[in-house]
């Protein structure tokens, strides 16, 4: 499972040097157990996981399979009922609430399926949001300067500062991924990227991603049933009834 | 925080109901205020522009001015206590007053002469000679101007005007200030049957500097055995009527506030309930709870703080606009800034109701769907 052995040995660090060399994600044993009514749910049973510095692995499964919840695991919006969360050499497992908040505001990057950005303001602005949750308001020009570059390399520079209402389905799509890049994160969680998308564009915004992510040298999770991007990434993750099958 | 100002700039369309709707309640907090302060400023004026700090009422009058009869001798003995720096008789009486070219006028204005030792202000502190009156600037609106002559009463006394104070009515009725003696020979005229007497109705007392009114007060009614003496703000409170109006408008106003704290309340928890997806994106992305509750705290300050304005300026057009004496209404800077926070306190506590569920939105339904 592991496509670069080499770098295995420092993947139980937590020596945030080792971010960059060592694996993005690594899930060992994760059971997450919902209780719903009187009853239990297993959305998600023993999942293991290891996903490598720059590596990009498509999630594929039926709806209810379990990926979602595998994703918001990984990304710190869930914490696991049991097993081990670590990503980018943080172990996020017993993470409170707002350390977790934190964590997802720093170190990894969402793009969502469809709503995706705050209406009210315009491309740059919606990238710069990341920004300013974090209170960053000393290094704002800096910011604005990658929001720009970002931008740019998206093929949006000359929509940097038009409301998502004015932008197609596409460009909204782009926007988003251009911000969950905004904090340089070690791992970019995908949830269904294209669903909302024609074809043509779904195709554009693929190879985009690919693209992007393979330039940054980041790690990527995307959650699918587009078969364009399995074969964009570099691993296909399969999972049912809440057990990975690689 | 930025978010949330930013989306009032890009989107005011969403806030204007809220925020019309809040600016006329805040119209009607300060008018109801305004017309409060004005009526109690119309009744109690007299007494609010006393100098003195003690007025002393005989026992057995029920802290009425006109029930009271004051002395000499009793004047005499508040003289001499402790504590006590200046004593002044105050005389007064209640007439109808004609203008001096229409002496049959059945058209009366109602004024209560006062006979004066210790000035109010904006009150010669020696008062005009003998049949000379100044008079309460509300008498303007009945065509009352500086120089001209007044008849008091069924005997058409003339007073001469010889100046013009504001805000000293009593009872809602304009007042007339003149000398002790002016004062006994119009009431002796007109009341034959009082005509005679030595008392006043009161005295105005100042304590000397650093002295508790209260202990002299006290000392002053112990040394007498027949006086029942006030600090000036209790004797406003004691004013007929007073405290009743009061608690009345509160009540009111309370009510009105109250109002708008429901209008601010509802009007979030619609607007939180349209931006449940959005908050998920926001908290999945790193948005702290503080930031999205500190978001809609801010934005219900500032739509009520918007709306107050909007209140505070049409009280004081109104205000302006309105003549003096032809309508008791009164838009003073401190009822302004208490409505006003009234009305941010009854927004931002009415935002707090939608609190509860910005918490509860969870991250992770930006993700698929809740699970």
């Amino acid at each position: 499972m592991n496509s670069n052995p080499s770098v295995a040995s420092s993947a139980e660090s937590n020596d945030p040097s080792s971010a960059k060399s060592g694996p993005a994600l690594v899930l060992e044993g994760v059971r997450k157990v919902y209780s719903s009514g009187g009853g239990e749910t297993v959305a998600l049973d023993h999942a293991d996981l290891r996903v490598e510095h720059d590596e990009i692995v498509a999630l594929v499964g039926p709806s209810g399979s379990g990926k979602t919840t595998l994703c918001s695991i990984a990304g710190g919006l869930l914490s696991p009922s049991e097993g081990k969360v670590i990503v980018a050499g943080e172990d996020i497992t017993e993470y409170s609430a707002r350390k977790l908040t934190e964590f997802r505001r720093t170190s990894v990057g969402f793009v969502f399926q469809s709503v995706n950005l705050v209406p009210y303001l315009t491309a740059r602005e919606n990238l710069l949001v990341v920004n300013e949750l974090a209170g960053r308001g000393s290094r704002r020009s800096d910011a604005k300067d990658r929001a720009d570059n970002l931008l740019k390399e998206l093929g949006l520079a000359d929509r940097a500062d038009n409301l998502p209402g004015g932008l197609s389905g596409g460009e909204r799509q782009r926007v988003a991924i251009g911000r969950a890049l905004m904090n340089e994160p070690a791992l970019v969680l995908f949830d269904e990227p294209t669903s909302a998308l024609d074809s043509k564009t779904g195709d554009l915004v693929v190879k985009l991603i690919r693209d992007e992510i393979k330039a940054r040298g980041t790690a990527a999770i995307i959650v699918t049933h587009d078969d364009r991007i399995t074969h964009y990434a570099d691993r296909t993750v399969r999972i049912e009834d809440g057990r990975i099958s690689a | 925080m930025k978010l949330a100002l930013r989306e009032m700039r890009r989107r005011p369309g969403r806030f204007v109901v809220a925020w019309t709707i809040l600016a006329l309640i805040a119209v009607l907090l300060m008018f109801l205020g305004g017309l409060l302060d004005g009526l109690l400023g119309s009744q109690t004026g007299a007494y609010r522009s006393q100098q003195a700090d003690l007025i002393v009422y005989s026992e057995n009058a029920r802290e009425s001015l006109p029930r009271s009869q004051i002395t000499p001798e009793v004047k005499a003995e508040v003289e001499r206590v402790e504590g006590v720096a200046e004593v002044g008789s105050l005389g007064s009486t209640q007439l109808g007053a004609r203008p001096e070219d229409d002496p049959d006028s059945r058209d009366l204005m109602a004024v209560v002469l006062f006979g004066y030792e210790v000035a109010p202000r904006g009150v010669p502190e020696d008062p005009p000679g003998l049949g000379k009156v100044v008079a309460d600037s509300s008498l303007r609106s009945d065509g009352v101007s500086v120089g001209d002559t007044l008849l008091i009463g069924p005997a058409r006394t003339p007073v001469e005007v010889v100046g013009m104070v504001d805000a000293t009515t009593y009872s809602g009725q304009a007042s007339l200030w003149a000398s002790i003696e002016t004062w006994r020979a119009v009431t002796d005229e007109n009341r034959p049957d009082l005509a005679g007497r030595t008392t006043v109705q009161a005295l105005m007392v100042r304590v000397e500097a650093g002295d508790d009114p209260e202990k002299v007060a006290a000392a002053i009614d112990d040394a007498t055995g027949e006086t029942k003496t006030l600090t000036i703000s209790a004797a406003i409170e004691a004013l007929p009527g007073v405290s009743q109006q009061r608690s009345t408008f509160s009540q009111i106003i309370g009510v009105t506030a109250l109002v708008a704290g429901v209008v601010v309340a509802l009007f979030f928890a619609l607007i939180t309930v349209e931006r449940t997806a959005l908050y998920g994106i926001l908290k999945a992305i790193g948005a702290s709870n503080r930031t999205l509750v500190g978001g809609v705290v801010l934005q219900a300050l500032v739509v009520s703080l918007a709306a107050a304005l909007v209140g505070a300026v049409a009280a004081l057009v109104f205000d302006v606009l309105i003549e003096p004496g032809a309508l008791p209404f009164a838009a003073t800077p401190a009822r302004l800034l208490t409505s006003t926070m009234l009305l941010v306190i009854a927004g931002v506590v009415g935002s707090a109701f939608s609190l509860r569920r910005v918490l509860r939105v969870d991250p992770a339904a930006a993700i698929g769907g809740t699970p």
